[in-house]
């Protein structure tokens, strides 16, 4: 009978990504309430030395695939080599970080295994000893509880919202020895983002900017306090269709859905795609001169004003408070 | 070329949700729907391969009656043919059934090349194309922003978290659209016109051969959880809020 708890670990360049301690974090705390053990899968080339830091964070086993054809990441050598090791070792849950790499690799994996998955999930809990997930649909217009019909029950699990939390344990290394057929997928170049900034989906804090932005130019101010705070700059569907901002930083319904501990949002006035997106920050900050912005409905702290002059003055007392 | 663009009919961004009382659906009386904006930028893409490079663009959705809607839609922007999957047995189909259905259509069919949406914005799965990659045996390339067609391959960019990828992929394989691929056209009147007389085979669960069988299913709905009633910052100048602002985040809130 399938029994404990698996994560598939995220690496890019030789170093664990923070999602990697949320899952293991997570699938630690579901183990103890049930007395199961966690193991993990960790893929790549030379990442053989990760397998402690997993450990740290609560994993009691860890699989190593350890082959240059897992470096750097395709889709076919990594989905064929994690459905070996979970049809091998027969886990009742299986979770993923619900990354741009996370999300790709788990459906596929999924399809293979022939399993049901959760997607971008917020809260799992274990009920009647089956896995249970609370996840947003409509972009969080509503949430859905999905249950799993069969085993091994899958979820990846939204960045930034489960807590990483020290616990070291064992994690045994068992090297796995899985052949990979040639993938037919290649990947021919890594283009950086050398801003240095957390993606919008990854970050504690963003600072996100809309139509009453009035022209990409005055971006800057925002970039200031973003930039200050350790944040990113966001923008609404409108600032990216003027052409003001990249589709990378929209946030919304047909862009990223965030959950950042802090958004603010300036000149944003609040459209239903826009609020879908970011309505599960933990909190929301809205700086907007229309008193009636639906935005504010949303808001824990509401600035009614010309952003142009609060956004500035917000930078300056904040580098007052942290200095 | 055989290019193949699934997609699916899902509520207009701009639409209310609500949950049914019961708590096991949304009532979708008022609904606005549309076709997946994300299926859009497939749609496009594949209109734009076949006016490069000859060829027909199959679409294939699986959804009630209604779902034709958007079959139709598609053809009014140029697609030549459509396959609708339409059973009740699929209303509350999962990706993998889904996946299983569209699988099912397109080993039928000659495909170099198959378009989905990166996600649907009604249920935010996101799983469908890889799924029906793996099904299919062949490779995915999920959430992309540019295509290059180069006769047996394709080279696409994907971003991800802090960078993009350009990958090179063997034909056939399975792409999922993300915003920024193109920008879908307009359905034109004459578009719409000829839309009425293209073939649509309407295809159920019995006859594809696919279980309808969910290996996860949404047991619950609910709406988001209800945000406590948030504070206004007054103060008599911008200078005086944008304090008062920054101690409640530091002091209150304790987020900087």
């Amino acid at each position: 009978m399938a029994k404990g708890i698996m994560i598939v670990a995220e690496q890019r360049d030789g170093a664990l990504r923070k999602i990697s301690f949320e899952i293991a974090s997570t699938a630690r705390k579901l183990a103890d309430q049930s007395g199961d053990e966690v193991s993990a899968i960790l893929l790549g080339s030379g990442i053989e030395g990760l397998a402690a830091e997993l450990a740290k964070y609560g994993v009691d086993k860890v699989f190593v695939g350890d082959n240059p054809a897992l470096e750097p990441y395709v889709t076919e050598a990594h989905a064929q080599v994690a459905a070996k090791i979970i049809k091998d070792n027969d886990p009742a849950v299986v979770l993923f970080g619900a990354s741009v790499q996370g999300k790709d690799l788990s459906a596929r994996v999924a399809a293979k295994l022939a399993a049901g998955l959760a997607t971008d999930c917020t809260d799992v809990k274990i009920d009647g000893g089956k896995l249970v997930c609370t996840r947003p649909m409509y972009a969080g217009k509503c949430f859905g509880e999905v249950v799993f019909n069969v085993a091994p029950a899958m979820a990846s699990l939204r960045p930034n919202v489960f807590p990483a939390v020290e616990n070291a344990k064992a994690g045994a290394v068992t090297k796995v020895d899985v052949a990979i057929d040639a993938p037919k997928s290649k990947v021919l170049e890594v283009q950086k983002d050398t801003s240095g900034k957390v993606d919008l989906t990854e970050a504690n804090i963003i600072v996100s900017g809309g139509r009453g932005m009035k022209g990409p130019e005055n971006y800057a101010i925002l970039e200031e306090l973003a930039d200050l705070l350790g944040g990113t700059v966001g923008a609404s569907r409108a600032a990216v269709d003027a052409g003001w901002r990249p589709q990378k930083d929209q946030v919304g319904q047909t862009g990223k859905v965030v959950s950042p501990n802090l958004y603010i949002a300036c000149g944003i006035s609040g459209a239903i795609q826009h609020l879908a997106g970011m309505s599960s920050s933990k909190y929301i900050v809205a700086i907007n001169k229309d008193a009636e912005a639906p935005i504010f409905a949303k808001a824990d702290y509401g600035v009614v004003d010309d952003l142009f002059k609060v956004v500035p003055e917000l930078t300056a007392a904040c580098r007052k408070l942290l200095a | 070329m055989n290019i193949i663009a699934c997609v699916k009919q899902v509520p207009d961004t701009e639409a209310q949700i609500k949950v049914k009382p019961d708590g096991s659906g949304i009532d979708d009386s008022q609904i606005k729907w549309v076709m997946n904006p994300y299926d859009e930028f497939g749609v496009e893409e594949a209109l734009r391969l076949k006016e490069k490079n000859g060829g027909e663009v199959t679409i294939i959705s699986v959804g009630p009656a209604r779902a034709m809607e958007t079959i139709r839609t598609a053809l009014a922007m140029g697609a030549d043919k459509g396959v609708h999957i339409s059973d009740p047995a699929l209303d509350n189909a999962d990706a993998f059934t889904t996946a299983s259905a569209l699988a099912a259509v397109i080993k039928g069919l000659p495909h170099d090349i198959i378009f989905c949406g990166q996600r649907a914005i009604d249920d935010d799965s996101g799983q469908v194309g890889a799924m029906l990659a793996e099904l299919l045996g062949i490779p995915q390339l999920t959430i992309v922003t540019k295509l290059e067609y180069t006769g047996s391959s394709v080279k696409v960019v994907r971003p991800i978290e802090g960078a993009q990828l350009v990958i090179e992929t063997a034909l056939p394989c399975v792409v999922t659209a993300q915003k920024g691929l193109n920008e879908p056209r307009y359905a034109s009147l004459p578009g719409i016109m000829k839309a009425k007389k293209k073939p649509v085979d309407v295809k159920n669960a019995a006859a594809l051969g696919i279980s309808t069988d969910v290996k996860a299913k949404v047991a619950k709905f609910s709406p988001p959880p209800a945000r406590a009633a948030g504070k206004i910052i007054c103060g008599d100048d911008a200078a005086q809020k944008a304090a008062e602002l920054a101690r409640c985040l530091r002091e209150e809130a304790k987020v900087i």
